[in-house]
């Protein structure tokens, strides 16, 4: 499953200096009890006092430290073989992380980079593309500043997306393959005799495996519900829509799902429902495999009939 | 033998949707900076940094607390970091108490935070396994269901969501700090507001907020004499999010920490003897289901406090006199500005929203699907 977000990420006065510097092609740092930190600090680390004083420093400076990426990941400053570094640069105290794009064998400790800059600058770490060796030709250097705009960068974007694979237990497996058959299937606590849908494999009460599988019907009651108005970033059912609560029949605990096939503002808790399946063939290992429920068309359920569901 | 603990200074940010003008560690230290001058203390008077928020997927930053060691004053001295979803400004305060409680400090700093306009909450908190329906709608979607089941639990007539929204958007008015400060809201215009999640409308709904809150704690011996809000029990109480025979309405983690609370202070009628409460309310009907899961109200009868007046100031029992979390919801603070208020009401430093005469006042936090439950009771005398 994918997961990400564009953040915008407010700055603050310190390090909106030091990205609006980046965009003109400047690298400041914090000066604080005679050291230069680069990046600026916000805070000074001893007088705990907010940064007064920055002050612009090389975009020359010394290897102190780096590793190989010998196999570059999606995302990072290149796609080419390149060193991870730190490097002090000239007028500061401290080293600043960066990418430097130079040949394995070229790379030690001491050696003299300076910034290669990006063509396209818009406050960010990564207006510095790397750092490349000094006797390296150096087109970025005579880089026109004035061709960049220089308003203030009080905000910087940072896109963070994440890529997971998704491992299902055992009892999560059997209910998706289940789910594949138009089956659906729970499994009973042998403690409490409770029936949990979708299995857990643990009782969340007893704390012992649950080991007993239950096929259960696709009718149920819901117990309550709400009625989603609201649109939001990510969300994958366009509103409104009614979210259920819905309790199978000889489960004992309800699951979520959509309700459809009435007016949204005829739903009510005790109505009884039944699961509608998308069409066989477009059935995978889902619980979208059920496209919805529809009201089943019975008489309500009593109210103390899952009146502990609630 | 357990020390006292005391709270000797409280300090907030002014919470909004976004504060584009400060960094994290810039919030944060708005309100530290704020809660060591109300102290009067020094950084070199700090012993230990705790720190609390919610969720990091709220900013898209993992373990923040590193980053911001040094510009919150922990260099040099232990920070922890506490995680309890929403409740975890109450849980990140009673984490500090217990610190000088066991008399391994003297002064502690709590700080939590959130700074929601980063990202999205309802994006946040709708990212579900992908075998669940993709169904979710933040806290909102989860919690509408369980407002629909205490009203058809209780009875209790519509018209009291709306009318703790109108008393705490009017609360929040007279707090400087607040999100929302609306003193000319009324009834109709919140029955009137968008229905986002049938059956909670927009104005009966929690802002999102950017905002910090920071209490600084002493032990008795390094009160020396300042205005203090003593610490008189402290409660935190888990059950899982979902179980069979959950009860939503009226979880028993809440009920089970308030009863150990109530008996830790000595406190045998919580209606008579507290003076004023600031309970975690990110949607208007919580009001009256946390009045019955906390003690206060019999189940079922919470409503009829809020109905006749008695929740507002002025009452028997003024809830939230800060407009509370439905005034500002700065989510990992929002606990921690719950237990600060309530100390700043014992402490006589609540200024317009101040409760005459309050002595004895609870703070009250809850978070994850009704899931973890923290509680404080500070009063003014030792």
């Amino acid at each position: 499953m994918e997961v990400g977000f564009d953040y915008t990420r407010s700055l603050g006065p310190t390090l909106s200096a030091f990205m609006t510097g980046l965009v003109g092609g400047r690298i400041l740092g914090s000066r604080s009890g005679g050291q230069v930190h680069v990046p600026p600090l916000e805070y000074d680390p001893v007088t705990l006092q907010p940064t007064a004083e920055l002050v612009e420093v090389s975009d020359v400076g010394t290897v102190v430290s780096w590793s190989w990426m010998a196999q570059p990941l999606p995302g990072q400053p290149l796609s080419t073989p390149f060193a991870w570094a730190l490097i002090r640069l000239d007028g500061a105290d401290t080293p600043l992380l960066h990418a430097i794009d130079a040949p394995l064998e070229s790379m030690h400790t001491g050696m003299r980079v300076q910034a290669h800059w990006a063509d396209s600058r818009v406050g960010s770490i990564r207006d510095i593309a790397c750092f490349l060796r000094v006797d390296h030709e150096l087109t970025a250097m005579f880089d026109d500043v004035s061709a960049h705009q220089l308003h203030d960068q009080s905000m910087t974007v940072t896109p963070i997306h994440l890529s997971y694979t998704h491992t299902a237990s055992p009892e999560e497996s059997r209910y998706l393959r289940a789910l594949a058959e138009g089956r659906i299937i729970g499994q009973r606590c042998p403690m409490c005799r409770k029936v949990y849908v979708p299995p857990r494999g643990a009782c969340p009460t007893d704390g012992v495996p649950t080991t007993d599988d239950v096929e259960l019907p696709d009718v149920g009651t819901i117990t309550t519900f709400c009625i989603v108005n609201v649109p939001f970033p990510g969300q994958r059912t366009k509103p409104p829509y009614v979210h259920a609560a819905v309790l199978l029949d000889g489960a004992d605990i309800p699951f979520s799902h959509l309700v459809l096939g009435c007016p949204a503002s005829d739903v009510r808790m005790g109505m009884r429902v039944r699961a509608v399946w998308k069409p066989r063939e477009q059935w995978t290992t889902s619980p979208q495999n059920i496209d919805h429920f529809e009201p089943a068309g019975e008489p309500d359920a009593d109210y103390e009939t899952y009146a502990e569901h609630l | 033998m357990k020390q006292q603990a005391a709270v000797i200074g409280v300090g907030q940010t002014h919470h909004a949707t976004k504060r584009a003008d400060v960094s994290m560690a810039g919030l944060c230290r708005e309100a530290i900076d704020r809660a060591m001058r109300d102290a009067d203390v020094g950084w070199a008077d700090i012993d230990a940094v705790v720190l609390g928020k919610a969720p990091d997927l709220f900013e898209g930053v993992m373990m923040p607390e590193l980053y911001m060691a040094e510009s919150i004053g922990a260099a040099g001295k232990p920070l922890l970091r506490v995680h309890t979803a929403g409740s975890v400004g109450g849980a990140t305060g009673i984490v500090a108490a217990s610190l000088i409680q066991s008399g391994v400090h003297s002064r502690v700093l709590a700080v939590a935070f959130e700074k929601q306009s980063e990202s999205n909450a309802m994006w946040a908190l709708s990212i579900r396994p992908p075998f669940e329906m993709p169904l979710g709608a933040g806290a909102g979607g989860y919690f509408a269901p369980h407002i629909r089941a205490y009203i058809r639990r209780s009875g209790a007539p519509v018209h009291i969501g709306a009318m703790v929204a109108v008393k705490d958007r009017r609360n929040g008015a007279l707090n400087e700090y607040a999100h929302l400060r609306q003193p000319d809201i009324t009834l109709e215009s919140v029955q009137a507001s968008p229905m986002l999640w049938d059956p909670v409308r927009y104005d009966e709904t929690c802002p999102s907020s950017d905002g910090a809150c920071a209490i600084v704690l002493a032990s008795a011996d390094a009160v020396q004499g300042r205005t203090a809000a003593w610490v008189k029990a402290t409660a935190m109480r888990t059950e899982p999010t979902m179980f069979s025979g959950k009860d939503h309405v009226n979880p028993r983690a809440g009920r089970e920490a308030a009863e150990a609370l109530w008996r830790q202070a000595g406190i045998t009628d919580p209606l008579a003897q507290i003076d004023t409460a600031e309970i975690y309310v990110p949607f208007s009907w919580y009001e009256p289901m946390w009045l019955e899961n906390l003690g206060f109200a019999e189940p079922g009868h919470g409503w009829r406090l809020t109905e006749v007046g008695d929740t507002a100031i002025g009452g028997s029992l003024p809830i939230n006199p800060s407009g509370g979390v439905m005034c500002s919801n700065p989510i990992g603070a929002s606990g921690l500005l719950r237990f600060g208020e309530a100390a700043m009401q014992v402490m006589g430093r609540a200024g317009e929203h101040q409760v005459e005469g309050a002595r004895n006042a609870l703070g009250h936090a809850y978070g994850g699907g009704s899931q973890y439950f923290s509680m404080w009771v500070v009063s003014s005398e030792r």
